[in-house]
């Protein structure tokens, strides 16, 4: 009973290896949070190929598609940011305001000169730094509510840049304009490899680094972490300061690409709502604990590709927004359904 | 020794209830303490605020946010949130003036389908966010995309159109010749009937099943709570309260594109401040809709202070950071 004869053994044994590799590619790759917004954005690219195409547009042309990168830098930088703080559990409603407060600080402090980069950049990260570590303070030692307590800080920096400012900064050198916001690489924008950069030291942070699994433990169960001796207050401060530091990063671009600080540049793009929509079309949930920045990044790029074809078509913006809004709450719905059958 | 244990048990239950009614004051009241201060403030550095017809005045201008406020209760006790109000709020002054355009025949039919548009918004998020399980704020946020997206395609970019002038009335008028306030707007009765309707409702199996739900989902089902039925209500509340808002509103406020800006924010802040916890479970309507006053009160006061438009803001958010802080301090302190 217990013999078999080899050659059936051996094909058993090729059998099991098989479903081995497919049940590791499951686990590795088809069964993470970024899975679904891939697979989403394949789908949506090749439709929106056909459909601009035939329309007689030109979609999978280099030129093309590099501009969609390039639109989604910014929202890109601070969604990279947003995706530390929600896989903790908390949220930062104030991005959009410390996007503009701190373009419009670079503009002043720059006044002009290239000589001034260096000091005005400390100063920006200076503040991304600060209002971060606001924002994780007043959540963890107040023990304020982080929907409450970023909203505050979003209200206070609102009223900082209306009070000091009431239009556009100048100051922008073009030098640094043209360096951030306009040098290509061949073909590939400057801004890219910035975009680049940024998500690699947040992946890196979140999947390499002590800090990262702290992240993931706290916004798993922030109870359960501090009970292991995870000092969870540290971990929602960092993050909120990374999250903040992004934020004035993707304020700097922006000040390059536009070569003036604007008052109304972070709230105008709704950097706040967007890019919390962004990390959630990215697979990471909003409770927290599951998630991470190559999903977030796979959120934004979807995000842009409808953009870029709504543009292309010459879409009503109005009805921009509503497909827009639909296919957020389409997209989640499937996740959810999605995780539903997995527990 | 039945009859003994029975008094004991009896006493117990008084002393207890004597104490639950106590502590709820306490919670509550918090609030409330902070409202008066501000009126008593307000009415050192204008005395003519606490006279009848400015007061009336401030209640009247306040209505709105109030009745906001009770809908976004529903929806936080629940343990879900809202985002959507404001531009629900827009959507219904934008609909209002384009479908009545001037005409006052046109008045009573369109704030019965406001209403309806209300319902079904609400009953939409509700839906989303239960049954298909899509977090609530993620739903809200799609919804307030779409709403603000659908009602300018409908107009063209801009608000068109009239309200007609018995619609205004509901938000500016009221019953004339009472005596000693001369007149009791009817946005001042709407917002104590949608205060009482609201105790009334969470006096009942409603209210306790949705507290219950926030609290804790799972034991609420398993005890019988139809978790997603409840849910659902509340979101068609918040859409219904959202309706009579926007009436409101576009009465006094005119038409304009950014009727209901912030106001979502706004309503969440003033649950907040009335200790209404996100994530649900727990807090009063009462000291919700006192929230929204206080906040009101807030902004009269920082007017007649003098702060500036711009600094507004920026004393608001510090005032609303310390309020929870304080609140939560206190909580702890509870515990």
């Amino acid at each position: 009973m217990t013999v078999v004869d080899p050659p059936e053994q051996s094909a058993g044994a090729r059998a099991a290896a098989r479903r081995e590799r497919i049940a590791g590619w499951r686990v590795g790759v088809l069964a993470s949070p970024a899975a679904p917004v891939y697979g989403a954005l394949i789908g949506v690219f090749v439709l929106a190929w056909v459909i601009v195409t035939i329309d007689g547009g030109n979609f999978l042309t280099v030129s093309n598609i590099v501009n969609m990168l390039q639109r989604s830098v910014a929202l890109g930088i601070v969604s990279a940011g947003q995706t530390v703080v929600i896989l903790l559990g908390s949220l930062d409603l104030s991005v959009a305001q410390l996007i503009s407060l701190s373009s419009l600080l670079a503009a002043s402090t720059m006044d002009g000169s290239m000589a001034n980069f260096l000091p005005a950049v400390l100063v920006v990260l200076a503040l991304g730094v600060g209002v971060g570590l606001v924002n994780g303070l007043v959540i963890t030692k107040l023990q304020v509510n982080a929907f409450i307590a970023t909203l505050g800080t979003a209200l206070i920096i609102q009223g900082i840049i209306q009070y000091r400012w009431t239009g556009p900064q100048g100051g922008i050198p073009n030098q640094f304009s043209n360096d951030l916001g306009y040098t290509r690489f061949g073909i590939i924008p400057m801004s890219i490899f910035l975009l680049a950069a940024v998500v690699v030291v947040v992946w890196f942070l979140l999947t390499k680094t002590r800090f990262g699994y702290k992240v993931y433990a706290v916004g798993g169960s922030e109870d359960v972490s501090k009970l292991s001796g995870v000092r969870t207050h540290r971990t929602i401060i960092t993050a909120h300061v990374v999250c903040s530091l992004t934020a004035v990063i993707t304020g700097l671009f922006l000040a390059a690409r536009l070569r003036a600080g604007t008052p109304t540049v972070g709230t105008d793009g709704g950097y706040d709502l967007e890019s919390i929509a962004a990390v959630v079309l990215g697979g990471t949930a909003l409770m927290g604990g599951r998630g991470g920045v190559i999903g977030t990044i796979g959120g934004v790029f979807l995000l842009a590709v409808l953009d870029n074809t709504f543009n292309q078509l010459e879409f009503n913006s109005f009805l921009r927004d509503v497909v827009r809004g639909l296919i957020i709450i389409a997209a989640v719905a499937v996740y959810a359904r999605r995780q539903e059958k997995k527990a | 020794m039945s009859t003994e244990s029975a008094t004991s048990g009896f006493g117990v239950g008084t002393d207890s209830r004597g104490r639950r009614f106590l502590s709820s004051l306490l919670s509550t009241g918090t609030i409330f303490l902070l409202l008066i201060v501000l009126w008593v403030w307000i009415a050192i550095i204008n005395p003519t605020f606490l006279e009848p017809g400015p007061f009336l005045a401030y209640l009247k201008r306040s209505a709105p946010l109030v009745i906001l406020a009770a809908g976004a209760y529903f929806v936080l006790v629940s343990g879900n949130f809202d985002l959507s109000v404001g531009s629900l709020v827009t959507v219904m002054v934008v609909v209002a003036a384009k479908l009545i355009d001037g005409e006052p025949s046109n008045t009573w039919p369109v704030i019965a389908l406001l209403v309806v548009i209300g319902a079904a918004v609400g009953f939409f998020n509700g839906f989303v966010s239960t049954i298909l399980r899509v977090p609530s704020f993620i739903t809200t946020l799609g919804m307030l995309l779409v709403l603000n997206g659908a009602v300018f395609l409908w107009t063209g970019g801009a608000p068109t159109g009239a309200l007609a002038e018995n619609f205004r009335s509901i938000g500016r008028g009221g019953i004339e010749g009472v005596p000693w306030i001369e007149q009791l707007p009817w946005s001042v009765l709407l917002m104590f009937a949608v205060g009482a309707a609201s105790v009334w409702l969470m006096r009942s199996d409603f209210g306790r099943q949705l507290i219950a739900t926030g609290d804790n989902e799972r034991a609420a089902r398993l005890s019988g709570v139809r978790v997603d039925r409840v849910r659902i209500w509340a979101f068609v509340l918040s859409g219904v309260l959202a309706a009579f808002a926007g009436v409101l509103l576009g009465g006094f406020g005119g038409i304009s594109a950014q009727a209901g800006l912030g106001l979502e924010f706004d309503a969440i802040t003033a649950c907040v401040l009335g200790g209404v916890v996100l994530g649900g479970g727990r807090g009063s309507v009462v000291a919700a809709m006192g929230g929204a006053l206080t906040l009101e009160a807030l902004f009269t006061w920082m007017n007649l202070q003098g702060i500036s438009g711009a600094l507004e803001d920026t004393i608001q958010g510090v005032i609303i950071i310390a309020a929870v802080g304080f609140a939560s301090y206190r909580l702890r302190g509870a515990r």
